[in-house]
């Protein structure tokens, strides 16, 4: 089968339809995830930096924009983690039984 | 305010520069540490090691497809490891270090900062170019557009990212090995080009990709130890070693909290904006995802690579506020041995000196041969980078509309190679002393104004034509080149006007947006024949971007 009757006969697949509309939905909640809060971090790293010199605790030397900061990161490593685990789960899942179903 | 930022950020990226109490140029006052045989020896065992790398990776690269993605069998966890090692750079760990040692949190901001782009690399890039590229970034932008025009823009942008980028590291290399390894700059810049010109020239993408592993592996290794040694005097808790610094730093609390860096929130979005969307268009890092062999993998290997640098950059947090407190008040690293003076080495050495101070000169040695090491795998990524955009790009696929031979093909990349390392070195040795941290802000900027929107908006927007990606992609380096020119770093501290007139060194937020708006205006109001048929085949670049199907070495299905 050449790629161009491939490319038509899948594009038209309700299969690809769901595919593409739950993959979007993922990346765009997940580019969010990781853009806004970091975006807000630095704005109110730039307006009101006394949020982030407070302590964690009464108790602590620990500051919040030091808890923050280790938090963006290790959050935004979860996210990729989690954005794999559901590709491999269900968009890999997905785009085999597409393509198995347009071979036919 | 505006000029202690500027000063960071010079210190940040260029690793070798001296003190940032110092007059912006003081690149001069280098000055060269003791001989350290430790670190010489474990220098040569490496450049033996990747050497002998080399060798074996010539004898692995028969065809074009080797010498360029080692035939797309790296596999995710590799390359992973081998982007992480790509990213790393010796400004990381020098340079940022030494923000925190010097401004306490602020550092930290400037790393999260550099972090923040990887997660966007997976969601919006990872798998669309393993799934519609082979070679370089350009073949994903020439899928459906004009090859000629296209191909030919996209390669001058990455090249010119890739000069810029080279001169950056080769002046930050050459003052490192002066200060370290007590060689003269100019033989060490004449060095640093010949090894990776005998990397990519030989070994291709293989030996590049593994020099970029080891160093990654030495970097990582390295800075953990380093980090769990550090930690160990504080019985293991980041709250005793805040403590502890908070007492020991000049700036006291001041040190936890935002400082001068973001004081200007416009300022400080410049910055990172030019990092994040900079960062998705470096076409050395872009061009990694087509060394593995299909989408999957792709994705992996940024979430490896995103744990990886995450990982980095917090025991990069945890070394620099070590440094305030051990050596920070060890008057034996600071000149004179007067404490808070000028440090011994030049401002950015903080790190070096904990390794000293917590490893002796053994430790001092080997973290001294990592970090040449980590300068190595960045230069010879992006001499690959430039080498593919020649050969690939302007050679076989502009020049010769594909008709030139394997054999031909692999004769031009050798020499454009060869050419890349020599115009290296010369810029690296015309630039000695220059005042370079205006071109960290030309190669991010020139990343993130053209190659990002052109990537971005070919892989996700139908109505992209070529009329309209050429008119954005010039419209964006022209205003990021203007910008930078315009900025403090050059036109105040080169130039030596009073007053910059555009006042951000980070050009990015307003040219990555004009070269936006410029594509998508001429895009729309593009009513040419071949406008018609490139959206029309937008369809099918869907279908393979999203399934992968007609990938370059995926299963043919």
């Amino acid at each position: 089968m050449s790629h161009k009757n491939a490319y038509s006969i899948i594009g038209e697949h309700p299969l690809f339809e769901e595919l593409v509309r739950r993959r979007r939905r993922l990346v765009v909640l997940l580019s969010a995830v990781t853009l806004v809060p970091y975006y807000l971090f630095i704005l109110v790293a730039a307006l009101r930096p006394d949020i982030l010199a407070a302590r964690v605790s009464a108790l602590s030397s620990v500051s919040v924009g030091w808890l923050v900061g280790v938090l963006i990161i290790l959050g935004a490593w979860l996210l990729t983690g989690l954005y794999v685990s559901r590709a491999n789960n269900e968009f890999d899942g997905l785009t085999s039984k597409l393509v198995g179903e347009a071979a036919k | 305010m505006k000029a202690t930022f500027n000063r960071c950020l010079a210190s940040c990226a260029m690793l070798g520069a001296a003190s940032t109490h110092a007059a912006p140029a003081a690149l001069q006052s280098v000055q060269a540490q003791p001989i350290n045989m430790v670190a010489i020896v474990m220098f040569l065992l490496f450049v033996l090691a990747t050497l002998g790398i080399t060798y074996w990776a010539a004898a692995r690269t028969r065809s074009l497809d080797d010498f360029y993605t080692c035939n797309g069998g790296i596999t995710g966890f590799q390359n992973g490891l081998a982007l992480a090692g790509d990213y790393m750079s010796a400004a990381a760990l020098l340079g940022v270090t030494s923000m925190i040692f010097a401004k306490g949190y602020d550092g930290f901001i400037y790393a999260i900062s550099f972090f923040v782009a990887w997660p966007l690399l997976l969601f919006l890039f990872a798998e669309k170019i393993r799934n519609l590229g082979k070679v370089t970034i350009a073949d994903i932008a020439s899928y459906r557009l004009d090859q000629d025009r296209i191909r030919t823009f996209m390669s001058f942008g990455s090249l010119t990212i890739v000069c810029f980028y080279l001169v950056v590291q080769m002046v930050g290399a050459g003052q490192l090995i002066q200060l370290l390894f007590g060689l003269e700059y100019n033989y060490a810049v004449i060095g640093v080009g010949l090894l990776m010109m005998i990397y990519v020239t030989f070994g291709g993408m293989v030996a590049t990709t593994w020099v970029q592993i080891i160093k990654a592996v030495l970097l990582l290794a390295g800075g953990t130890l380093l980090a769990i040694l550090a930690l160990w005097r504080f019985g293991f808790s980041f709250e005793t070693l805040l403590t502890q610094a908070v007492a020991s730093h000049k700036d006291g609390v001041k040190i936890l909290a935002p400082g001068a860096l973001v004081s200007d929130p416009l300022s400080m979005l410049s910055l990172s904006v030019g990092l994040v969307f900079g960062t998705a268009g470096l076409p050395h890092i872009l061009m990694r995802f087509f060394t593995v062999p299909d989408a999957q993998q792709a994705r992996k290997s940024v979430f490896i690579a995103t744990g990886f640098i995450g990982f980095f950059f917090l025991i990069v947090a945890v070394l620099g506020l070590s440094a305030i407190v051990i050596v920070g008040q060890d008057a034996a690293f600071f000149e004179g041995g007067v404490l808070g003076g000028n440090m011994i080495g030049g401002s950015n050495m903080a790190v070096m000196h904990l390794a000293r101070a917590l490893g002796g000169d053994l430790f001092l040695g080997f973290l001294s041969a990592v970090a040449f090491a980590t300068i190595l795998a960045v230069v010879a990524g992006l001499t690959m980078a430039g080498t593919s955009a020649i050969s690939h790009d302007l050679y076989a696929r502009v020049l010769r509309k594909n008709t030139a031979s394997p054999a031909d093909e692999m004769r031009v990349s050798r020499l454009a190679s060869v050419s890349i390392g020599v115009v290296a070195v010369a810029l690296g040795i015309l630039f000695k002393e220059q005042n370079i941290a205006f071109l960290v802000a030309l190669t991010f900027g020139v990343a993130a104004s053209v190659n990002f929107p052109i990537l971005v908006l070919s892989i996700y927007w139908k109505g992209l034509t070529t009329r309209g990606a050429l008119a954005g992609g010039i419209a964006g380096l022209v205003c990021a080149v203007g910008l930078v020119v315009l900025s403090p770093a050059v036109w105040v501290k080169i130039l030596g006007f009073k007053a910059a007139l555009f006042p951000y060194d980070y050009p990015a937020i307003v040219s990555m947006n004009v070269a936006l708006l410029c594509t998508w205006l001429v895009s729309v109001t593009d009513r040419s024949a071949r406008s018609r048929r490139e959206r029309d085949a937008y369809g099918d670049q869907f279908v393979r971007a999203q399934t992968g199907i007609g990938a370059s070495g995926a299963v043919n299905h």
